[in-house]
């Protein structure tokens, strides 16, 4: 089929960036949405063009590398998918198809398609460590924890940061990707000592890297390939005001 | 309690003061519908329930100071994160296609400033007297019928309260949700339960206006 993609190129962090439309005359329909721009890139290539830059590392849809604007829903159409598990058997032919950069002002934009997404390990580290012992691996059942609470932390722990509940919220707030990685740790025994300083050290954090707030609109999840609830983000209100209201306050220069 | 100040700092801090101000106002709508609705058992009833309020006196002024505080707490925190997640993202996107989200819920400074704009019309006609067609402080039930029977006031009224349901459609569970009042089950109390509870609200309100146009109520 024929495809005809608008990209978004842009040379640098300083560069002001622009559309570029690419026809693409044979995609086949088995061709992962990677794959189809790496045909693209090839043929960029041997016409002396900078091919477009993008993330991609597994290509299996489960380490977060990959990611970008597909006709304006991140990922792309197909729900709970990532951009290297899109194939193209789901879009029309002689489709005009926007390939454009998540955008928040706290993941800007590298070259082209690639965002630096360092700000999401700047939330994760502001969390801090647990306290749990380490060492060689304890017994397997000397710590009793029911199926369905290892089940809900497993689903929050299956956020793997490519940052698509950011580039969907319409105010590019990163409280579902902070509220995945708080809940994980907090709905386990070994998470309960630090559980709301963590909570109020994430979201100073988030905050001071300016993201923005949010408002509710439940995108992020809509747009999540793990389909992480926002469930996830009123458990993250929950540890915060209640730690705001019983733990003392710390400098946010000190997060 | 310096924790609590201090969490206002952050935009999650801010939605929580938002939240609560927003939830005490939400209470407040369905007192004031409470007392509004008694026009429709005469006018003596809803007179003397006015009455009642007035000579409820140090209470009374204590209940409007806290729904002042509520309101003006509400509208600077609304700035100050809109103002906030307009600035997260400077470059918007050419596409964007919306999943989830409701006309309600990307509107809701907007109905929130139109109702702020009627409540402030509103008190200058019931409360302070000063606009609207020869008021007496004494007699309610006279006033609200002999405004309402103008098409333009009641119209007005209306158009109002239709805003102020777009806000409550989003804002009931919306409320909720930013205190961690949810559960794996949210979908319903989002889709279902808020916005019912909205339009409950919003149809007893504007069937004041409709029962004197209709002159069921003269």
């Amino acid at each position: 089929m024929k495809l005809t993609l608008r990209i978004w190129r842009q040379d640098g962090p300083r560069d002001k960036g622009k559309f570029v439309a690419y026809p693409v005359d044979d995609v086949a329909e088995d061709m992962s949405f990677l794959e189809m721009l790496d045909v693209l890139n090839e043929r960029l290539t041997l016409k002396g063009e900078r091919p477009v830059a993008f993330d991609s590392d597994c290509r299996e849809g489960i380490c977060g590398a990959c990611g970008f604007m597909v006709s304006g829903v991140a990922h792309g159409p197909q729900k709970l998918t990532t951009a290297c598990q899109l194939f193209m058997r789901h879009f029309k032919d002689g489709e005009t198809v926007v390939v454009e950069p998540f955008r928040a002002r706290a993941l800007p934009v590298l070259k082209d398609l690639i965002i630096d997404r360092s700000a999401l390990d700047a939330i994760v580290q502001a969390g801090g460590f647990i306290s749990a012992r380490t060492g060689s691996a304890p017994e397997a059942n000397a710590m009793l924890i029911a199926k369905p609470v290892a089940d809900r932390s497993m689903d929050a722990a299956a956020c793997i940061g490519c940052g698509a509940c950011i580039a969907a919220c319409p105010n590019a707030s990163a409280m579902l990707f902070t509220a995945a990685k708080v809940s994980h740790l907090g709905l386990l025994p070994q998470g309960q000592p630090e559980r709301r300083q963590r909570a109020l050290r994430m979201v100073a954090k988030m905050n001071e890297l300016g993201f923005g707030g949010c408002s509710n609109h439940g995108e992020c999840e809509a747009a999540c390939p793990k389909g992480i609830s926002i469930d996830f983000i009123a458990r993250l209100n929950r540890d915060y005001l209640s730690g705001s209201l019983f733990e003392k306050p710390e400098p946010l220069s000190s997060v | 309690m310096l924790a609590v100040l201090a969490s206002y700092r952050t935009l999650l801090g801010k939605k929580g003061a938002m939240a609560i101000t927003g939830a005490a106002l939400f209470f407040f709508l369905i007192g004031h519908l409470l007392g509004n609705i008694q026009i429709f058992f005469g006018p003596e009833h809803l007179n003397n329930y006015a009455a009642f309020l007035k000579s409820t006196g140090e209470v009374l002024w204590l209940l409007r100071a806290g729904v002042l505080a509520c309101f003006l707490l509400h509208i600077y925190s609304s700035l100050l994160v809109t103002v906030a997640n307009q600035q997260a993202r400077p470059q918007g996107y050419a596409a964007k296609r919306s999943l989830e989200t409701s006309a309600a819920a990307r509107t809701m400074i907007y109905t929130g400033s139109m109702v702020l704009l009627y409540v402030i019309y509103h008190l200058m006609m019931f409360t302070f007297l000063r606009t609207g067609p020869g008021y007496s402080p004494h007699d309610v039930y006279r006033n609200v019928v002999l405004s309402f029977q103008q098409p333009a006031i009641s119209a007005v009224y209306i158009a109002a309260m239709l805003l102020l349901g777009a806000h409550l459609f989003h804002g009931a569970w919306s409320m909720a949700h930013t205190l961690g009042l949810s559960g794996p089950g949210y979908k319903p109390w989002r889709r279902m339960v808020g916005p019912a509870v909205a339009a409950a609200i919003v149809a007893g309100y504007i069937s004041i206006p409709v029962a004197v146009l209709a002159g069921w109520v003269r």
